[in-house]
């Protein structure tokens, strides 16, 4: 399977990204550079945390506006997997491939630990390799990660399964302790915790490796299928 | 020379203007002589910045000579952006530590931001990637709304620079004390690691080679920031805000990748970052250092205000800049490295054999000195030292020893001191985790990061108790090294080198150079005696506010250790029930300096600790061995507060209990600051082993899943609390003084 971290000028867990996939998943994986991009030979599309342009404007409002969001529309649309962590998520947002908006964390402090979190959904490409309400161990590290949506939005999102993870302590004053949301065809998934900083037992825990896995799963599944 | 309306050469001699620029009349004779004639305005003006303490370190290196510099495994010491040194398969590290003392007094967040940025740029400019930074922080009492200010902002600061970055804040330390009301200390500190094939040099060689300027444009922010900071700090300090420049984290990270890239290429001949007395600084250094001259076209200088002067342009200090010496003709193939990330690489002067500091503004010659005049030229001054009034008094006093009957509360009394207390609310604003190495995130004894694709981990901590260093600066002074190395040893590492943050007050004050002689001269010896040699480092004088009012000598000791295999890596807390528990070490009646004189008594004084450094070497040989042959569960250095302190901050993390004896003097027992010893946990299986290898240590007791920290003399209890009550005052502290209403 290959992987895409797509690099924007002020992204800096892009390499982390690369690794996860990398070494800890074992997959291939490429940095790819938001002018040179052409992402049409990946299987999965990585948009990694950050602070693209600096969070200047708005978190993931400026690289929105770039070239490559078009390809990321056209994988989104072709069903590919697309994982947006932290600035990745806000990324997605600011796209419109995700519903709902990013605040400041209601004390306006940036705050980096592990946080629990609750699978709300394991029957996506992403959590299959979690139990459902399995609670698991993620680090955070944001400033801008209070999720807001409307009531109508929000009860959308319940409807239709997009919640993928809950905090089980919401930290940031996240609507419903959202934590991460799939778009309804479930192939999109914004989340602020960092997957990617939990696949190695010596930095902390594996809880984030099995997110990885799940989709190298659902694509092994699909590629059995389409051979 | 120019025809501007500046300021005449006459009109500076006769007003004696070059005294508002911090320069002495006997330094502008001498600059007289140098030039054979008067300087113009822009010429003293270079002079000034590069003659400042803070560029040229007049008043402190005949100190900084004594410190030992060299060992085999040392690459780089003190001299370029940052030391280096090997730690085996062809890498190395490269670390130095930064104060920006005088700009975060003023301003906290931008003084703290930017204190961060230059240090980063003291690292990659290296060629080094930057994969850790650390900070060493001082602030007054938490009792007064300004203090309080600068705590929070300077926090800020530090976060909203080094989290956008992507190097993780892993490590530091946070000390409040009355003698910082006026005069916070900030001091970053950062660890890059590199390639010995990638080691770059900020020289300017090769006769017309060309110069480049790179990255953000220059403003008039920060001008005489050098001299500023080498001046105390007075009522109108305030007004030297427009001294104090203002970072751009996204610029600077867009500079890392960049110029990361660009030390690949081989039209690249030197590079350096411009820092303090920005592009007069890092023209006339690069072109001292390779022994020769350099010429700048000004008007090619990329310039965010309108009308800049050439005083403006070479004295001004905004941030996210760099220098680059690259091979004639190939200025394009450099400028496209930098373009792909938005960043204009600009040929603006060209490197001569004239030895000579030459530039044009405007079609006329606006400076024209010798370029060793600035570099190497500057005053040294051996500064009259006396014994303070006060050291005497102290040396005469006889032992203090408090008194304490209730050892419970004195323990959370002591858990809620903000020096002890958790520092959760501080480094849970840094980004601690980025780039996926960090092992041992803050709050253990040092940070640990592993070195990808190998099985080692770098340990590193900043550390400095200036309590013991105000008492007796030369103890002091050892005590801060041993405590460095022994926070490393404690990781699991063995101590390497370390870069020093030497802030004093006013080196022209007798009482105070005689601090620094003596500060450096115990470091000095402990650096020998422990095979850590000094790196890289930084100077910050004339810490003192209102009135006079010196800071305590505070030479802060950044350290880095290499951990030979991952599983190597120990932490302070402890692991299980049924670990013996040991310390390591002799407790002697010694209370000056420590956290229960100044919590009993609201001051410090009397003598300060003993240490012996031939017991602390072979102790930390000792343990060092021990936890290499896996005998140590866990391992944690006896600081302040003493054992009760060590121990319970050792059952914090899991929540356990433990059952200790303890002999003799229960408040030295408990309290006394004795310096080389620990608290470690073992293993039975490994006791013996364990007993074999570590020489001084003595079990006391073992570690309980009861969730209660008991302490008996004889079968007395003399102490007991829930764990979960004293971790919660200890986490609780700063939160609590933050938010209290002053």
């Amino acid at each position: 399977m290959k992987f895409a971290v797509v690099v924007f000028p002020g992204s800096n867990c892009d390499r982390d990204m690369y690794f996860a996939a990398k070494d800890a998943l074992g997959e291939e994986a490429d940095l790819v550079w938001y002018q040179e991009a052409d992402l049409s030979d990946y299987d999965a599309i990585l948009l990694p945390g950050g602070f693209s342009y600096g969070d200047y404007l708005r978190s993931g409002a400026i690289a929105a506006t770039s070239q490559v969001t078009e390809q990321i529309r056209a994988a989104a649309e072709a069903g590919k997997p697309i994982l947006g962590v932290c600035n990745g998520f806000q990324v997605l947002l600011e796209t419109g491939l995700l519903p709902g908006a990013m605040l400041s964390n209601v004390n306006q402090k940036f705050m980096c630990h592990y946080e629990t979190l609750i699978v709300e959904n394991n029957e996506t490409m992403f959590t299959s390799h979690y139990e459902k309400k399995e609670k698991i161990s993620i680090p955070i590290a944001h400033g801008d990660g209070n999720y807001y949506c409307d009531e109508e939005t929000y009860q959308t999102l319940l409807e239709n399964d997009q919640i993928a993870f809950t905090y089980e302590n919401n930290p940031n004053g996240s609507v419903g302790d959202i934590a991460g949301i799939t778009n309804e065809a479930g192939n999109v998934l914004g989340m602020m915790p960092h997957p990617e900083r939990a696949v190695e037992k010596l930095i902390g825990n594996e809880d984030g490796l099995r997110l990885f896995q799940s989709i190298l799963t659902h694509w092994r599944n699909n590629h059995a299928i389409n051979a | 020379m120019p025809s501007t309306l500046e300021i005449s050469p006459e009109q500076i001699e006769q007003q004696r203007l070059y005294r508002e620029m911090g320069l002495s009349d006997e330094e502008f004779k001498s600059i007289t002589k140098i030039l054979g004639r008067r300087p113009n305005h822009t010429e003293t003006g270079l002079f000034s910045v590069m003659w400042s303490e803070h560029c040229s370190y007049k008043n402190s290196k005949p100190l900084l000579k004594k410190f030992p510099t060299e060992g085999p495994h040392v690459l780089q010491g003190p001299g370029e952006g940052a030391g280096i040194i090997d730690i085996g398969d062809d890498q190395a590290v490269v670390f130095k530590i930064e104060s920006h003392n005088h700009p975060s007094a003023v301003e906290p967040y931008q003084g703290a931001a930017t204190g961060v940025g230059g240090i980063l740029r003291d690292v990659f400019s290296m060629g080094a990637r930057p994969i850790a930074l650390l900070n060493s922080l001082r602030f007054g009492s938490l009792k007064h709304p300004r203090v309080k200010f600068l705590f929070e902002e300077v926090v800020n600061g530090i976060a909203g620079y080094g989290n956008c970055v992507g190097v993780p804040t892993v490590g530091g330390e946070v000390q409040f004390d009355d003698a910082y009301n006026g005069n916070p200390l900030v001091n970053a500190m950062c660890v890059g690691l590199i390639d010995h094939k990638d080691i770059q040099k900020g020289i300017a060689a090769g006769i017309g080679n060309t110069v480049m300027y790179v990255g953000a444009k220059t403003g008039r922010d920060g001008i005489h920031g050098a001299t500023f900071a080498s001046e105390e700090l007075s009522e109108e300090s305030e007004e030297k805000r427009p001294s104090v420049q203002v970072g751009d984290p996204f610029m600077e990270k867009l500079l890392i990748e960049a110029c990361l890239d660009v030390i690949q290429h081989d039209a690249l001949v030197g590079i350096q970052d411009m820092g303090a007395a920005g592009l007069t600084s890092s023209a006339s250094e690069m072109a001292s250092k390779a022994g020769t001259g350099m010429t700048m076209n000004l008007d090619l200088i990329p310039q965010r205000e309108l009308n800049m002067t050439p005083y403006e342009m070479m004295l001004s200090e905004s941030q996210e800049r760099m220098l680059l010496v690259v091979e004639k003709g190939r200025e394009e193939e450099i400028a496209q490295v930098f373009k792909k990330y938005d960043l204009e690489a600009v040929a603006v002067g060209e490197v001569t054999d004239t030895k000579r500091f030459r530039l044009t503004h405007k079609g006329e010659t606006v400076a024209d000195v010798p370029v060793d005049s600035l570099a190497e030229d500057a005053p040294v001054y051996h500064q009259p030292w006396r014994v303070p009034a006060y050291y005497k008094e102290f040396q005469a006093m006889d032992n203090y020893i408090p008194d304490v009957s209730d050892y419970r509360k004195t323990l959370l009394d002591l858990l809620k001191q903000p020096t002890i207390a958790s520092k959760e609310w501080v480094y849970d604003q840094y980004d601690s985790m980025v780039q996926t190495n960090t092992v041992v995130r803050p709050g253990s004894d040092a940070a640990v990061l592993r070195v990808r694709g190998t099985d080692k981990a770098l340990a590193m901590t900043t550390d400095c108790n200036s309590r013991y260093i105000y008492l007796d600066p030369e103890t002091g002074g050892k005590i801060a090294v041993a405590e460095a190395a022994r926070n490393i040893v404690c990781s699991g590492g063995r101590p390497l080198g370390l870069t020093d943050g030497l802030n004093f007050g006013s080196p022209e004050n007798p009482e105070i150079f005689w601090q620094m002689e003596k500060s450096v001269e115990g470091m000095s010896s402990a650096c020998t005696k422990l095979g850590t040699p000094v790196i890289s480092g930084n100077v910050s004088l004339y810490n003192e506010s209102f009135g006079g009012h010196a800071i305590y000598p505070t030479p802060i000791v950044g350290m880095v250790g290499l951990i030979e295999e991952t599983k190597h890596i120990t932490q302070s807390h402890m692991k299980k029930a049924g670990d013996l528990i040991y310390i390591i070490g002799e407790t002697y009646p010694e209370f000056g300096g420590s956290e229960l004189q100044g919590m009993l008594e609201g001051k410090h004084f009397g003598k300060a600790l003993r240490i012996d450094l031939d017991i602390e070497a072979s102790r930390q040989k000792q343990l060092l061995k021990a936890i290499q042959s896996g005998f140590v569960a866990s391992a944690h250095d006896l600081s302040e507060g003493g054992l009760a302190v060590a121990l319970a901050e050792s059952l914090f993390e899991n929540e356990l209990g433990c059952d200790v004896a303890l002999e003799g003097d229960l408040t030295t027992a408990l309290f006394s600051e004795t310096q080389s010893r620990y608290i470690v946990s073992v293993n039975p299986e490994h006791q013996e082993a364990f007993e074999g290898e570590v020489k001084d240590a003595r079990c006391i007791g073992t570690v309980t899943d009861d969730g209660v920290l008991r302490v008996k003399s004889g079968e007395q209890p003399v102490l007991e609390e829930q764990t979960t009550t004293l971790k919660e005052t200890w986490k609780g502290a700063i939160p609590c003084l933050v938010k209290s209403k002053v």
